[in-house]
């Protein structure tokens, strides 16, 4: 296995989960695509720590605990999102992003 | 040799169902099978963490997403969505320029990876697995990480408070 296996993985779950994010029409299904995408970024951050050594320490794994930290971030933004979610649902009946246009001149 | 091969097969393996399940997530049309398809690539990413090696981040990663994040999604998925809502809808224009795009930023990312000399042909140095929770909890807890570690705790309970508080309802006088 080489760095760019990881890479081009990482690159397809990304793509995947931007083109999740821009079509679907439901919040949660944009959850979704956001956890992958964030899913992609840690795969980046863990295959980086592995196959690229820092001369003076060669068993580094900065890049585990970024994805630590990641994987937290993303527990914190999953609750609150669906917080959100559950507050407009009983607002406005509906969880499609582009009726939620009370905001909007 | 043998074995080489055999855990060359077991990766191929994983990353055939991670991108799979992938693809099924952002197309299948029913929102709760979107959900167990993203299960099966969150299994599929804990199994490239340990090929990479990261024991622990991978146990972390089936704990915390398969066994919090999937639930609260499928919670969520069963607060809002009515039997007609279920079903996702996409207009074709948007399916059409979302591909576009997406398919636009793989090219480019996949341009870049073949690109750049400096990442091509690295291989892992072939060291055996060593357990790596007890230097994640020595950087963590004794080292250069405590400050992040400490904020993340905090940011934690203001997201838990943050969640009660705009889920709950309102009560009015």
């Amino acid at each position: 296995m080489t760095l760019q296996h990881y890479l081009v993985i990482s690159a397809i779950l990304f793509s995947l989960g931007i083109f999740a994010v821009l079509t679907r029409k439901n919040a949660i299904s944009i959850l979704m695509g956001i956890e992958l995408i964030l899913n992609s970024c840690n795969l980046n951050f863990v295959a980086f720590s592995r196959f690229v050594s820092i001369p003076d320490n060669p068993n580094n794994i900065d890049g585990q605990i970024i994805a630590i930290f990641g994987i937290v971030l993303a527990a914190a933004e999953a609750a609150v999102f669906l917080a959100i979610i559950l507050a407009i649902y009983r607002e406005f009946g509906s969880i499609r992003p582009d009726e939620v246009d009370t905001l909007k001149g | 040799m043998e074995e080489l091969s055999l855990k060359t097969f077991v990766f191929y393996g994983f990353a055939l169902i991670t991108i799979a399940s992938a693809f099924a997530v952002v197309s299948v049309r029913n929102i709760v099978h979107a959900a167990f398809a993203l299960m099966v690539t969150l299994f599929g990413v804990a199994g490239l963490y340990v090929f990479l090696q990261a024991d622990f981040l991978a146990a972390t990663q089936v704990i915390v997403y398969v066994g919090g994040i999937l639930v609260l999604i499928l919670f969520g998925v069963m607060m809002t969505s009515g039997r007609l809502e279920m079903r996702i809808h996409i207009q074709r224009g948007q399916l059409l320029l979302g591909g576009g795009i997406s398919l636009a930023l793989l090219m480019l990312l996949l341009t870049v990876i073949a690109n750049t000399p400096k990442w091509e042909n690295l291989t892992d140095d072939g060291t055996q697995l060593q357990p790596t929770t007890e230097r994640i909890g020595k950087l963590i807890l004794d080292g250069k990480f405590l400050l992040p570690f400490e904020v993340a705790s905090v940011l934690l309970l203001v997201a838990l408070i943050g969640a009660a508080l705009i889920s709950r309802k309102e009560i009015r006088d």
